[in-house]
């Protein structure tokens, strides 16, 4: 049902500036891989060379067995979740209708049916939430809507891009939740970026960690954490361990 | 009716008028105009009712703002005769110097002009009417006999205890205050700039000592002033004549004929009585005319609703209330012509706005290109288009046009630029095509900034519809280009005030469509906003 994705040295520049320089990974059928890394490592454009937003100049990207230019764009994306940070939904459109949107673009006959069970898998009810508008839901319902959206059209492969990197530590949660509910009830195939290490370490198989637009590791979290590769995987734990201390954790 | 249909209407209404103003038989009605001042409507009425009385149709232009507009519709035959002086001929029309040779002759300034404009513009001036209207340095007749003021060689002697208050027309012209001030050694203690209406009351009332008026200005005989005699001859003759358009000329010997009859009949004693009923007594043009024709037999039978007495000088709510059905026909036109322009200006205004937005490069410099055109004023752009589309409805509707293309592509083009860029980015990310992003994201989150500009849009239309009236286009500014040029507040009123309200009607009218077409989460209706 899943799909798996893989670079194979793959290369891009925006106007002479590197972005990627590279870069090689495969994700797993099923999978859930986070990319770590700091703001310019090269993280989102590599995220969006799955969807075809970005055409790498070199190296090749498949999705499941075939390669991503022989999709048409538009159809390819129609086959591929897409969370964004602050969630993308259309403000003028009722949260239904928001999450019906891709079922509406391939033309499915029960759009609104299957927006209201994505609904219910995020656990925001669609008889209560269904008909509002996004600006009448707070910050983590309307991204759990933004995820019911991205894969309302049974899409077996989601992008999400700092999805939940904006939210308070409660909403936070609940959003968490509702990503590992759908990801047990349905099923599929992710890549997550984030800044956030113990979102990689809940909710992802495995974490890249990116900088400068190259990978310095892959592994899980405890992987990473155990036998840093590198000086800035180190640094990266240590300054996110310095972090927890501060709450007070044990 | 559906609103497509009540759309349609008014534009149906202006493209008919538009089509009606083809090129007609060879038996059109001719087409009599005049510039806006009382005494150019007087003759031109002169012209219509002398016309008529002998069985030939006439279609009225009056008021056709400025020179420019007059002589360049006449040229085109867009009209085909107005009255016109031959001062004005050869200084605004000829732009030829006044040499030595025709100095004081009206004879030879006439002949010049009559040759050169024949010549030129194929425009033919009728044998002058008899009188002329020039420059009239006028003082009071105390001023003139303490100082024994007569000519202007003697104002210049006594110029350093003077005061003069001048049009400022007159004052920056070179054959006006500067011309005269080195002819004749012209040393005045002051010069104020004034209005012409309220010139002659400041002289009256001491403000001022010298005015610049007409030599047939009504108030010259009503204040008891003395116009100075012009002994060096430094303003040319303004000997007036009919002029007529190369059709009239060629085509209607009989309309020529008939129009000759008033040659040599007229002169400044009448003129200025006549100006005097028509600005002073606010006796309607046309009973004044009529009595002119009778008085001079040219006419037998006065018409009889000619004949009417003028209405004495009621409050202005009894005078707007008596023109009701006047102003209701006059706004409705107006209305219509606004109304088809705005919508010609929304089909092409909308799409270029999107084109642009598309295209993004060189988009700065077109929207940058058609505000500059907002920026030359109406009266010009009026009568730039006159050669092209002759006078009436269409030049005017071109320039609405025009100026309504501004606001609406300039809205459009940023509404749809500035369009939640979040939601439309993650239309794209979920394989929504460009057009799919166009019609279900940018353009309803772009209505309501598009609809302001077509708002704006209206709104300045209404406005500048009323200057149409100077190239006989109708609406509301006939009453205030006839009310402007007869010194007459309550004809302005009359056209000023249902333009005002129809201006705020249109803004409202559009104000609620505004309202219906903002996206769902702009309607703050339902106070949904707060449920959690």
């Amino acid at each position: 049902m899943s799909l798996a994705l893989q670079v194979e040295d793959v290369h891009h520049a925006y106007r002479g500036v590197p972005a990627l320089t590279g870069v090689s990974l495969h994700v797993p059928a099923g999978a859930v891989v986070a990319l770590v890394g700091e703001s310019g490592s090269g993280k989102t454009t590599l995220l969006r060379c799955f969807n075809r937003l970005v055409d790498p100049d070199r190296g090749t990207v498949r999705v499941g067995d075939r390669d991503a230019r022989t999709f048409d764009p538009v159809q390819l994306r129609r086959r591929i979740g897409y969370v964004p940070q602050n969630g993308g939904l259309l403000p003028h459109w009722t949260v239904r209708r928001n999450v019906a949107l891709v079922p509406r673009l391939t033309g499915a006959p029960d759009a609104e049916m299957a927006a209201d069970a994505a609904l219910g898998h995020v656990g925001l009810a669609p008889d209560r939430f269904g008909d509002r508008l996004p600006r009448e839901l707070s910050g983590g319902q309307r991204q759990r809507a933004a995820l019911a959206r991205a894969f309302a059209a049974r899409q077996q492969l989601i992008l999400l891009d700092e999805a939940f990197g904006a939210l308070d530590a409660i909403s936070r949660g609940e959003a968490h939740e509702a990503f590992e509910r759908v990801r047990r009830e349905i099923g599929f195939t992710a890549v997550l970026v984030t800044h956030d290490l113990a979102e990689a370490a809940r909710l992802a198989d495995r974490t890249a960690v990116m900088r400068a637009g190259a990978i310095e590791q892959v592994g899980t979290v405890a992987e990473l954490r155990a036998a840093a590769a590198t000086p800035y995987v180190r640094m990266l734990f240590e300054r996110a361990q310095a972090a927890s201390a501060a709450l007070g954790a044990p | 009716m559906n609103p497509l249909a009540i759309a349609a209407l008014p534009a149906a209404c202006v493209l008919g008028s538009v089509a009606a103003q083809g090129q007609g038989p060879p038996s059109a009605p001719v087409v009599v105009a005049s510039k806006p001042f009382g005494e150019s409507y007087l003759l031109a009425e002169l012209f219509a009712q002398l016309l008529e009385s002998r069985g030939i149709a006439v279609e009225r232009r009056p008021g056709l703002g400025a020179t420019e507009v007059a002589f360049g519709a006449l040229r085109t035959d867009a009209i085909d005769v107005y009255p016109e002086y031959t001062g004005t001929g050869l200084l605004a029309i000829l732009h030829d110097p006044l040499d030595a040779s025709m100095r004081g002759d009206a004879r030879r300034t006439f002949a010049h002009v009559a040759r050169e404009c024949e010549e030129r513009h194929g425009v033919r001036w009728l044998p002058p009417l008899g009188f002329q209207n020039g420059y009239a340095i006028a003082v009071r007749r105390d001023t003139a006999t303490a100082l024994q003021l007569r000519t202007l060689s003697d104002l210049a002697r006594a110029a350093a205890s003077l005061t003069a208050g001048f049009t400022s027309d007159f004052i920056g012209r070179s054959d006006g205050l500067p011309g005269l001030s080195r002819e004749y050694g012209l040393a005045l203690r002051d010069v104020r700039p004034l209005a012409p209406a309220v010139k002659y009351t400041a002289l009256a009332e001491r403000a001022v000592d010298v005015i610049d008026g007409y030599s047939t200005d009504g108030l010259l005989a009503r204040f008891d002033l003395v116009t100075l005699v012009d002994d060096h001859h430094f303003f040319p003759p303004y000997e007036a004549a009919a002029v007529v358009s190369p059709r009239l000329s060629r085509t209607r010997p009989d309309a020529i004929a008939t129009l000759t009859l008033l040659s040599s009949r007229l002169d400044e004693a009448r003129m200025r009585t006549c100006n005097r009923r028509i600005e002073v007594d606010g006796a309607p043009i046309a009973a004044v005319a009529a009595d002119v024709l009778h008085d001079l037999g040219l006419v037998r039978a006065v018409d009889a609703a000619a004949r009417e007495t003028p209405p004495a000088r009621s409050g202005l709510l009894a005078f707007l209330w008596s023109r009701r059905t006047q102003t209701a026909w006059l706004a409705l036109h107006h209305l219509a012509l606004v109304l088809a322009a705005l919508a010609a200006a929304v089909l092409v205004a909308l799409p270029l706005g999107l084109l642009l937005e598309r295209a993004r490069r060189g988009a700065g410099s077109v929207i940058g290109a058609l505000g500059l055109l907002q920026t030359i004023p109406s009266i010009a752009l009026l009568a730039f288009m006159i050669p092209v589309l002759g006078i009436g409805v269409r030049p005017a509707f071109v320039a609405l046009w025009l100026y309504a293309l501004y606001p609406i592509a300039r809205n459009t083009y940023t509404g749809v630029r500035d369009a939640d860029i979040d939601a439309v980015a993650a239309c794209e990310a979920m394989g929504a095509t460009a057009r799919q992003r166009l019609f279900w994201v940018r353009l309803p989150l772009a209505a309501p900034v598009i609809m302001a500009g077509v708002r704006t849009a209206a709104v300045i239309s209404v406005g500048a519809a009323t200057l149409a009236a100077f190239i006989g286009a109708g609406g509301l500014g006939e009453p205030i280009v006839t009310g402007l040029a007869l010194a007459d507040s309550r004809l302005v009123l009359a056209g000023a005030i249902p333009a005002a309200l129809l201006a705020l009607l249109v803004d409202g009218a559009l104000a609620f469509v505004e309202r219906a077409v903002a996206p769902a989460h702009l309607r703050a209706s339902d106070g949904a906003g707060d449920r959690r």
